[in-house]
C-alpha cells in the first residue's frame, strides 16, 4: 500500500523533468536559429569591409557602429539626446493616455456622448496626424510645446478607441452582479469596469506608446537641437551614417525597455487572465 | 415576508412577459417555479430582485416595495458569474466591502468552509470547475446573509451527480440561515426534492398556473412513494399548463381561420 503512492510520485516527477528540460532547449534553439541572419549579414559585412571589398563608408560595419555608440556614450552625447527625447515622449504620452482614456471612458460609458463626440474624433483619427506639423509649428512654435503636441495626438488616438471599445464590450452579465450587490456608479468603475477593461487598456497604452516613439521621430526631425531625432538628421547632413545607425539603435533599445516597463508594470494586475498565452507561462 | 402584488412585465418589445402574479412566502419557505420555457420565470426572478421593475403591481419585502436591488435578497444567476481578476476568497468577500477587514475575512472562511473549498481560497476563477464556481457564486450570495435568496436554474449546467450534491448542499446552507428560498428550475426532482411549495406557470402571458404543496418530510427519499406521488402531481401540472396554452391557441387559430372563411 504505501508503496503505491510513492511510484506515482517518481513517475509524475520523471517525465515532467524531461519536458521542462527539452522545453528550454526548444526555446534556446528558437532564438539561436533567429538570430543566425542577422550575426551572419553583420560578420560577412565586417569581413567585406576588412578585406577591402567595399570602403564601408555609406553603410558602416558593425565594428564601426559600436564604436560610435561607445563614443557617443563615453562623451555622454547620447544621454543627453536619449534624455531630451524620453521626456517628449514621457511629456507627450502622458498627456496622450489622459486625453485618451477621458475621452474614451465617457463616450464608452455614455451612448449621449458617444454620438455626440465619436464622430467628430474618427474624423479626426482619418486625417495622417504628421499633416497637422505645419499647424502645430505656427500655433505653437517651433519648441517644445508643438513637440510634445504631436506626440500626445499619436498617442490619443489607439488609446481612445483602446478604451471605448473595451468600456463598451464589459459583459454586460458581470456589470449586473455588481448592481445585485448596489455598487453606486463610483464603486462600479472602480471594482468591475476598470478590472474588466483593463487588458485591454495595457495594449492601447503599449500601442499608444509605440506611435509616440514613433512621432517624437517625426517631430525632431522638423526641426530639434537636441534629441535622437536630432542625431539622426545631425548624422544626415555631416555623412556620418555611423551616426545614424547608433541612433537608430539607441531609439530601439529604449523604446524597447519603455514598452517592457509598462508591461511589467501591468503584468501583477493581469495575472487572473485565462489567456491562450498565459498557459505556458504557469506551467 | 415576500409579497407580489398583481406583478405584470411587459417588455418593451410589447411581449407580455408576467400578468398579474400574486404571491406571498412566508419567511423561510423554499419555493421552487416550474413552467415551460419562456413562461417568465427569469422576468419573476428579476423583478423581486429588483434588477428590473415591473410594468404593473409591486414586489413587497417586509412591506418595503422593492424597486431597485435590496441587500435583503441575494441572486444566484444561471452561470456562475465570478469576477475573473478577483481569488475566489475576495469573490466570496465581493459583497462585503464595507465590513471591516478582519470580519470579512473571518464570514469569507466560514462560508467557503461550508461549501466545501476552504481550499480553493486563494485560486483564481478560471481554475474552478463548473459545480466548484457555481458553489462558490452560492457562497457570494449567502455571504451577506440575505432574507431571500433567489435561484434562476442554479444546476442547470452541471451534470446530475453534482447537481444532486449541490441540492443537499443548497438545503444544508438553508438550514444554518433560514433564508426564504426561490429556485426557478427545469428539474421536477429539483423541485420536489428542494420545495415546501412547488409553482407551475404558463406562458403568454407568464402567469401562475398551479400551486402544489410540498409537505414531505426531511431529509426527503427520492425512491419513496411519497416523492413519486408528488413528482406525478407537479408533472401532470406541467402537462396541463402546457396542454391549455396548446388548447387555446388551437381554440384561437381555428376561430381566425373561421374568422378567415367568413369573410
Ligand atoms: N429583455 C427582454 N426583452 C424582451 N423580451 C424578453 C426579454 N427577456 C425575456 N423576454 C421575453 O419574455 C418572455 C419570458 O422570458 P423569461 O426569460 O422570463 O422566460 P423563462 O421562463 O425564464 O424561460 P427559460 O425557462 O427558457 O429560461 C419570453 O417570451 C422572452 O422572449
Ligand atoms: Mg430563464
Amino acid at each position: 500500500m504505501s508503496s503505491l503512492p510513492m511510484s506515482i510520485a517518481v513517475e509524475q516527477a520523471d517525465p515532467a523533468a524531461g519536458k521542462a528540460g527539452a522545453w528550454q532547449h526548444f526555446r534556446l534553439w528558437r532564438v539561436l536559429l533567429g538570430l543566425v541572419l542577422p550575426v551572419a549579414l553583420a560578420l560577412g559585412w565586417e569581413l567585406a569591409v576588412r578585406a577591402g571589398w567595399s570602403n564601408g563608408r555609406l553603410v558602416p560595419p558593425p565594428s564601426v557602429i559600436y564604436s560610435t555608440f561607445a563614443d557617443l556614450a563615453r562623451t555622454g552625447e547620447l544621454q543627453h539626446h536619449a534624455l531630451a527625447t524620453t521626456l517628449r515622449v514621457a511629456a507627450g504620452f502622458a498627456l496622450g493616455v489622459v486625453a485618451g482614456t477621458v475621452a474614451g471612458a465617457i463616450t464608452g460609458y455614455s451612448a449621449l456622448t458617444r454620438r455626440l463626440l465619436d464622430p467628430s474624433l474618427q474624423a479626426l483619427r482619418a486625417i495622417p496626424s504628421l499633416a497637422w506639423v505645419p499647424l502645430f509649428i505656427l500655433w505653437f512654435g517651433i519648441f517644445e510645446t508643438s513637440k510634445v503636441l504631436l506626440i500626445a495626438v499619436g498617442v490619443f488616438f489607439p488609446v481612445y478607441l483602446g478604451v471605448m471599445g473595451a468600456i463598451r464590450s464589459v459583459d454586460r452579465k458581470l456589470v449586473e452582479v455588481g448592481r445585485a450587490f448596489r455598487l453606486s456608479d463610483a464603486a462600479m468603475v472602480r471594482r468591475i469596469l476598470l478590472p474588466a477593461v483593463l487588458p485591454a487598456y495595457i495594449i492601447s497604452l503599449r500601442s499608444g506608446l509605440g506611435l509616440g516613439w514613433m512621432f517624437v521621430v517625426a517631430a525632431e526631425l522638423l526641426g530639434a537641437s537636441e534629441g535622437l531625432g536630432f542625431l539622426l538628421v545631425d548624422g544626415q547632413q555631416l555623412g556620418k551614417p555611423a551616426q545614424i545607425v547608433a541612433a537608430i539603435v539607441a531609439f530601439a533599445i529604449i523604446g524597447k525597455i519603455a514598452d517592457w516597463i509598462v508591461a511589467a508594470a501591468a503584468a501583477p494586475f493581469l495575472r487572473w487572465e485565462d489567456r491562450f498565452s498565459a498557459r505556458g507561462g504557469e506551467a | 415576508m415576500l409579497a407580489l402584488d398583481r406583478v405584470g412585465k411587459t417588455y418593451p418589445n410589447g411581449v407580455r412577459a408576467l400578468d398579474g402574479v400574486t404571491l406571498d412566502v412566508a419567511p423561510g419557505e423554499i419555493v421552487a417555479v416550474v413552467g415551460g420555457s419562456g413562461c417568465g420565470k427569469s422576468t419573476l426572478l428579476r423583478a423581486i430582485s429588483g434588477l428590473d421593475r415591473p410594468s404593473q403591481g409591486s414586489v413587497l419585502l417586509d412591506g418595503t416595495r422593492i424597486v431597485e436591488p435590496h441587500e435583503k435578497i441575494g441572486i444566484v444567476f444561471q452561470e456562475p458569474r465570478l469576477l475573473p481578476w478577483l481569488t475566489v476568497a475576495d469573490n466570496v468577500g465581493f459583497g462585503l466591502a464595507d465590513r471591516p477587514a478582519a470580519e470579512r475575512r473571518e464570514r469569507v472562511a466560514a462560508a467557503l468552509d461550508r461549501v466545501g473549498l476552504a481550499d480553493k481560497a486563494k485560486v483564481w476563477p478560471r481554475e474552478l470547475s463548473g459545480g466548484q464556481a457555481q458553489r462558490v457564486a452560492i457562497a457570494r450570495a449567502l455571504v451577506p446573509r440575505p432574507e431571500v435568496l433567489l435561484l434562476d436554474e442554479p444546476f442547470s449546467a452541471l451534470d446530475a451527480f453534482t447537481r444532486a450534491d449541490l441540492q443537499d448542499h443548497v438545503l444544508d446552507l438553508w438550514a444554518e440561515l433560514r433564508p426564504t428560498l426561490i429556485l426557478v428550475t427545469h428539474d421536477v426532482d429539483e423541485a420536489v426534492v428542494l420545495a415546501d411549495r412547488v409553482i407551475v406557470m404558463r406562458p403568454r402571458p407568464g402567469r401562475i398556473f398551479e400551486q402544489i404543496e410540498d409537505d414531505l418530510p426531511r431529509p426527503r427519499d427520492r425512491q419513496s412513494a411519497g416523492f413519486d406521488f408528488v413528482k406525478r402531481r407537479v408533472l401532470a401540472a406541467l402537462d396541463r399548463s402546457l396542454d391549455r396554452a396548446a388548447t387555446v391557441d388551437e381554440g384561437q387559430t381555428r376561430a381566425e381561420s373561421g374568422a378567415a372563411l367568413w369573410w
